[in-house]
């Protein structure tokens, strides 16, 4: 008898992806529509999409869904929860949503230790406004924003999101994963689906940061985007584990008095 | 229920709970503080009730708008500067139609302003505030038991009509003390459908404001637009004080009609026949109240605590109808009634 070995996942829709051609976004997607599916949990899933390239992202996810302005989505998502505890919420967030404009709300849902958890794709630019210097954006990499690479005397330096947040007493799990190779994408999987069990199980606040492909804006082929992501960007934001107190008994936001 | 004694930020806050409000996301700023220290103490005993200080008055906002589309009633409060972090979310809710309520304890601007009492935020509050075309209901209580009727009756029409809605007062409001009767609030009607709470084994939902394709956008836009229509013909209020016999009318809202009304008292004392108009909303604005008014008074005088910003909806409707006069204090200046009585009697003479 045969057995389904691969199929499209049941909390993605059939649409066809908006995303160009070897972007991570659709990757990660689909991993994250698979934790859902094997986790149980469609029917009590709200995701919180970005302002940026994945603004659409309720075209695809099969789950309730609620487009947050820029940078907002922890804001949201962090009421959503309060309201709903029992619900899975999480926030979907690019680099310039998550660590410039939204800084302070990323920052502080993390910090009061919201039971949430974000996917942020970090592709070290602004995607879909044409390749603008993002905060993840490395020393003397060019942007439409710094045509002769970003200076760090004018431009500042690029924000490293998992080392800072893994450092706030209120996150329970924080990793850095990378989509640029198989290897990299099935612990990119495992990353989601922790981070979603980590919220399951009341433990707080999750971060799963994703290097991710942008050959559009980065001008350069898929497989020179994933040699990229392994060659230079692995070396600005190691990927790795930086938190991880989910096998501690955690702090709760269902136990808040 | 009997009276009870209480400043108007607390009232604003207990007749929010009493409605059914189990959300609210404040950041701290004068004078509207009190209301946040309110919620922060009354939402811990409301069954449900969920009060998170934000980061930032543009985290509140969006905190709210979340809360909202989950089904809760929700609020926010701030002031000045505040409420103008808060214009793009205000912005965003009416084109999610998202019901919540914003509360703007006016103090005086532009920029950071004062803290004292004003009314220069009427062009923010009446003309959508933020991006887009939108409006947002206005009321503008002139009383501690109108901030308890109008903050209880805002939650309903926010709800009818899944918008936002504002309660616009100031400093002097929020601060003074009066005896309020808290009325019974009517149950809440909002239908599940328009609640985010997971797709269960159901279809699933979502959200936007972002409508890439003109078309979908122009008609959203057109529907938005019948709905402040259908709000406009429903919605409007007022109040009418001594007109019947009345040669100079004036128009004041809140803190100005509360002065206005004093300065009247006195005038009427000495055979001066001076009335007042007071809206009650300001979006929708009482435009044709107004207009009708200008077939027996000739004479109006608009007060407010600004350089002139509701003058110019009061000369949209009375259309070079009637003559219009001004006096404006601004930037936290309060006259007394004394004050307003000898500029008005001016006026009067001259048109008498």
């Amino acid at each position: 008898m045969a057995k389904i070995v691969f199929k499209h996942p049941e909390s993605l829709k059939e649409n066809i992806f908006h995303y160009c051609p070897g972007c991570g976004h659709s990757i990660v997607h689909r991993l994250v529509a698979e934790v859902i599916d094997e986790l149980g949990i469609r029917g009590i899933t709200i995701g919180v999409p970005p302002a940026g390239c994945a603004v659409l992202a309720y075209n695809y996810f099969d789950v309730d869904m609620i487009e947050a302005l820029h940078g907002r989505g922890p804001a949201m998502a962090t009421a959503i929860k309060r309201c709903l505890p029992d619900r899975l919420v999480f926030s979907y967030q690019g680099d310039g949503d998550l660590a410039a404009i939204g800084i302070a709300e990323s920052f502080h849902a993390a910090n009061r230790g919201e039971n949430i958890s974000v996917i942020f794709i970090n592709n070290a630019v602004y995607g879909m406004t044409g390749g603008q210097m993002a905060p993840t954006t490395m020393l003397n990499q060019r942007s439409t924003t710094t045509p002769a690479g970003r200076n760090s005397t004018v431009d500042g330096h690029p924000v490293k999101v998992s080392e800072i947040f893994s450092q706030l007493d209120g996150t329970t799990y924080v990793e850095r994963c990378a989509v640029s190779s198989p290897a990299g994408v099935n612990k990119t999987k495992k990353a989601i689906r922790k981070a979603f069990q980590c919220q399951l199980d009341g433990k707080g606040f999750s971060l799963v940061e994703v290097l991710s492909l942008c050959p559009t804006n980065w001008k350069l082929s898929s497989v020179d985007s994933c040699k990229y992501i392994d060659e230079v960007m692995s070396k600005v934001f190691p990927p790795g584990v930086y938190k991880d107190l989910t096998g501690q008994a955690g702090k709760t936001a269902e136990a808040r008095p | 229920m009997n009276k009870v004694l209480m400043s108007g930020n607390n009232v604003i806050g207990e007749a929010a709970i009493r409605a059914g409000c189990r959300f609210y996301a404040g950041y701290p700023i004068t004078p509207q503080n009190e209301l946040t220290e309110y919620m922060a103490e009354h939402m811990r005993n409301a069954e449900g009730g969920i009060f998170i200080q934000s980061e930032s008055e543009v985290a509140a906002i969006n905190m709210i708008a979340g809360a909202s589309a989950t089904g809760a009633r929700v609020m926010t409060s701030s002031s000045g500067p505040g409420i103008s972090l808060k214009q793009e979310g205000i912005s965003s809710m009416a084109a999610q139609e998202l019901p919540g309520i914003i509360v703007n304890i006016m103090r005086g601007g532009p920029g950071l302003g004062n803290i004292l009492p004003s009314q220069g935020d009427y062009f923010q509050a009446t003309r959508g505030g933020g991006h887009g075309d939108y409006r947002t209901i206005v009321f503008a209580p002139g009383s501690c038991q109108e901030l308890a009727d109008l903050t209880m009756d805002a939650f309903d029409l926010a709800d009818k009509y899944r918008t936002p809605a504002m309660i616009l007062a100031d400093g002097m409001m929020g601060q003074m003390m009066e005896p309020v009767i808290f009325k019974k609030p009517k149950p809440r009607q909002y239908p599940e459908k328009f609640m985010l709470r997971g797709s269960g084994d159901g279809k699933s939902k979502f959200i936007r404001g972002l409508l890439l394709d003109p078309v979908d956008s122009e008609a959203h836009n057109w529907k938005l637009a019948r709905k402040y229509e259908v709000i406009s013909e429903n919605e409007t209020r007022y109040e009418e004080h001594r007109l019947d016999d009345a040669k100079l009318v004036i128009v004041a809202y809140g803190t100005a009609a509360r002065i206005a009304k004093g300065a009247i008292k006195r005038l009427r004392s000495h055979d001066m026949k001076i009335g007042l108009f007071r809206p009650i909303t300001l979006w929708p604005f009482p435009e044709m109240r107004l207009r009708t008014l200008s077939a027996t008074v000739k004479n109006f005088l608009v007060f407010e605590m600004s350089t002139g910003q509701m003058l110019e909806d009061v000369r949209l409707a009375l259309q070079g109808y009637a003559d219009i006069e001004f006096h404006g204090r601004p930037g936290g200046a309060v006259p007394t009634p004394a004050e307003l009585a000898n500029v008005i009697a001016r006026v009067y003479e001259q048109k008498d």
